[in-house]
């Protein structure tokens, strides 16, 4: 597939691995932050390839994983309602709230869609004028646009019936706060090429000052992210710590302008839940004074849902790459994809999920060689 | 109704599941996507109300003695939406669905019944343009359709149609083919590219255009497996890897026969365009269903005769090894990936849902 193969090439890819192998002394832990590097990484096998003192930290970046159990219990009392359509990417689907999932709420009945794009909700909105629409808004500065986009072009619309809720969060926040945490272990980042590619990434050079740690905006084909380990590794052994681009086919410095110019007209920064991490001030985004008439937590008055987390699962811990998935004591007993306890084992981006799917629940050399 | 004209009293509350299905008090749609929610439902309801010696096997379809001669049967039902779908209809489906049922144990299929379940409302143009796709795929496979049912529900309750077809078939003296059969040194055959029913159905669903149209690969089985059993009467597993993909008919015979599989990814062959919709909505063609694709495990000396006998056959001619059978991981698939680490394949769970981002 042009521009996949490229990036996937083994002859490369070897060359790389040989290389980071070469030049890695010390013991590093890097911690990829974007859940679809997580995937990519153990789809690949990457990290059954890298030398014994490199070790990847799985990081918050799946946005289905940290979305706090309260907002899903909102949308499932949403969802529930009868003159309700309820549209969401797919796999929030199969996320868990304090009781139930949005799969369980259209088993009984509820009106609920998977859609691959928000603007599809806003078209559905506009077909069914009878229905209440709303669209479940999560994810990172990534799909941000695309979702005020959304907003935009329903109230251009005149859309009485189209609502979002919205769960936005932000990277550099999450980074931030690990990084401040007392038992902060990460000695580089991967950033996440995508989220970048909106917001660019002079906002990372603050914190790679501040915090002494080599940021290097890495993609997601295999090639991409031996690419951005070994740029990471390098800086490390140099002892450098400076924001780099292994991404450059997609961001630039400056990211996406237009597309800033609308999160900033459409959102505005609110402090956020993250599930299994707690609130980080400034840390998402909420719609804006001038859009709030399109905001679904309002519209259905569902502010009076307060839930606590867990406290068995420690997908807070995974999340903060303070432990590894299968350290935890319910790793495929108690919590199975099928039943997950944590975020992290709901969605295939999650940690957790992405070690069970790939096996990494039993010792690697059983599956080595 | 009973026969004195009262209504029945089903005691609902005094049904205890058997071995308790702990996660869903209701059957979600994951029960039905072929992965381990279905075969928890096969295992903790149907097989301890049913439980006999042919059904316990689980095969694609049961083998009996009848007199000397050993008989496969099979049962699909079908509910494909939409009806029409890029590369064939669910007419077609239902004849293959049975027929390569029953190739999977090696049977010559023979017979089959149809049973329609049509909602009020559907055009009598469209049963008859399905039905008569339905006798063109019954020829083609060499079978015939013998008996049925037709039953009509209210509007709203069906998907316009659905189908159900069982088959019944002989299996030729000699052959032994079961899930459980695999052995360490055997070979891992695919007789063409994987995911395209899965995909060709998805882009009609969801409304997905692609630059290349992709199209089911529905076909009848049975001429490849006559075709291999010719060449090597040897074959230990078939399947033909529908609901839950390559992926999930793997860990099945994996775990039935306790051997592990190693997979090279580099070797499987997926067409460019399925490669491309699978990595736009983050799926994995190793779980898309197919429809005219099966899988072989044979001897490793019988591969080449195998390889050369499918690909003579018209929907064998992407045929290709994959994969071995090895005896350390029994019960896990793992692949080669294409730049050379390791990843283990598990069983899907429920519905493959497409990612966020």
């Amino acid at each position: 597939m042009k521009y996949l193969e490229e990036f996937r090439d083994p002859e490369l890819a070897k060359r790389l691995l040989d290389d980071i192998h070469a030049i890695a002394k010390g013991r590093w832990a890097l911690m990829e932050v974007c859940g679809g590097q997580t995937h990519s990484l153990i789809r690949n096998g990457i990290d059954t390839l890298l030398p014994d003192n490199i070790e990847l930290i799985h990081g918050p970046g799946c946005p289905v994983c940290v979305t706090p159990l309260e907002v899903i219990d909102k949308a499932l009392r949403i969802a529930a309602q009868p003159n309700v359509t309820f549209c969401s990417f797919g796999d929030m689907l199969r996320v868990p709230g304090s009781g139930e999932d949005l799969f369980t709420v259209k088993g009984g009945g509820g009106d609920v869609r998977v859609v691959y794009s928000p603007l599809d909700a806003v078209k559905i909105a506009r077909d069914n004028p009878t229905r209440e629409v709303v669209f479940f808004g999560i994810g990172f500065e990534t799909t941000a646009p695309a979702n005020a986009m959304a907003v935009v072009q329903a109230k251009r619309l005149g859309l009485k019936n189209f609502s979002m809720l919205v769960s936005h969060v932000l990277v550099p926040p999450a980074l931030e706060a690990i990084m401040r945490s007392p038992h902060a272990r990460v000695d580089g980042f991967l950033a996440a090429g995508h989220v970048c590619s909106v917001m660019g990434y002079w906002q990372y050079e603050p914190l790679a000052e501040r915090f002494r740690v080599p940021i290097v905006v890495t993609g997601f084909e295999p090639l991409d992210l031996l690419q951005g380990i070994r740029m990471v590794v390098r800086q490390l052994e140099e002892g450098r710590f400076e924001v780099e681009n292994a991404y450059a086919r997609a961001v630039t410095r400056e990211g996406n302008v237009p597309a800033q110019m609308l999160l900033s007209e459409v959102f505005e920064v609110t402090a956020r839940k993250w599930r299994g991490i707690g609130e980080i001030p400034a840390s998402g985004w909420g719609l804006s004074p001038a859009y709030r008439e399109f905001d679904a937590a309002i519209r259905f008055d569902v502010s009076d849902i307060n839930t606590v987390e867990s406290a068995i699962c420690r997908s807070g811990d995974v999340l903060q790459g303070l432990i590894k998935p299968n350290e935890c004591p319910a790793f495929g007993k108690e919590c199975t994809p099928r039943k997950p306890l944590g975020a992290t084992m709901v969605s295939s981006e999650g940690a957790c999920a992405a070690y069970y799917q790939y096996g990494r629940f039993m010792p690697l050399e059983r599956i080595k060689g | 109704m009973t026969m004195d004209g009262t209504t029945p009293v089903f005691d609902m509350d005094g049904w205890v599941c058997p071995l308790p299905l702990r996660d869903h008090p209701n059957i979600i749609l994951g029960h039905g996507g072929g992965g381990k929610l279905s075969s928890e439902l096969v295992e903790h309801v149907f097989l301890p109300a049913f439980h006999n010696d042919a059904l316990q096997h689980l095969g694609d379809s049961a083998v009996l003695r009848i007199g000397g001669q050993r008989l496969a049967m099979s049962t699909d039902s079908f509910v494909v939406r939409p009806l029409f779908f890029p590369g064939g209809s669910i007419g077609e489906l239902a004849i293959n669905g049975t027929v390569n049922d029953l190739a999977m144990s090696g049977a010559t299929p023979l017979y089959l019944s149809a049973g329609f379940i049509v909602e009020e409302g559907l055009p009598i143009v469209t049963l008859g343009v399905i039905v008569e796709r339905m006798a063109a795929a019954a020829r083609a496979a060499g079978v015939e359709l013998v008996t049925g049912d037709t039953k009509v529900v209210d509007r709203g309750h069906g998907d316009g149609l659905y189908i159900n077809t069982t088959g019944i078939g002989v299996i030729p003296a000699g052959a032994d083919i079961a899930p459980q059969n695999a052995r360490p040194g055997d070979v891992v055959i695919v007789s063409g590219s994987l995911g395209d029913h899965g995909m060709a159905v998805m882009s009609v669903r969801e409304g997905l255009a692609f630059e290349t149209q992709i199209v089911s690969d529905s076909a009848p089985l049975n001429g490849l497996v006559a075709a291999l059993l010719n060449v090597t009467p040897r074959i230990h597993v078939l399947r033909d890897p529908t609901r839950g993909g390559a992926a999930s008919s793997l860990n099945e015979i994996a775990k039935a026969s306790q051997i592990g599989i190693v997979l090279d990814e580099r070797a499987i062959p997926v067409r460019p365009a399925v490669r491309a919709a699978c990595e736009l909505l983050g799926m994995d063609p190793l779980y898309v269903a197919n429809e005219g694709k099966l899988i072989a495990i044979l001897p490793r000396e019988d591969a080449d005769a195998a390889l050369t006998a499918l690909r003579a056959h018209p929907l064998g001619t992407e045929a290709a090894i994959i994969g071995q059978v090895v005896e350390r991981h029994p019960g896990v698939v793992v692949a080669k990936t294409g730049i050379g680490g390791t990843r283990v394949v598990d069983m899907q769970i429920g519905e493959q849902l497409p990612r966020i981002c």
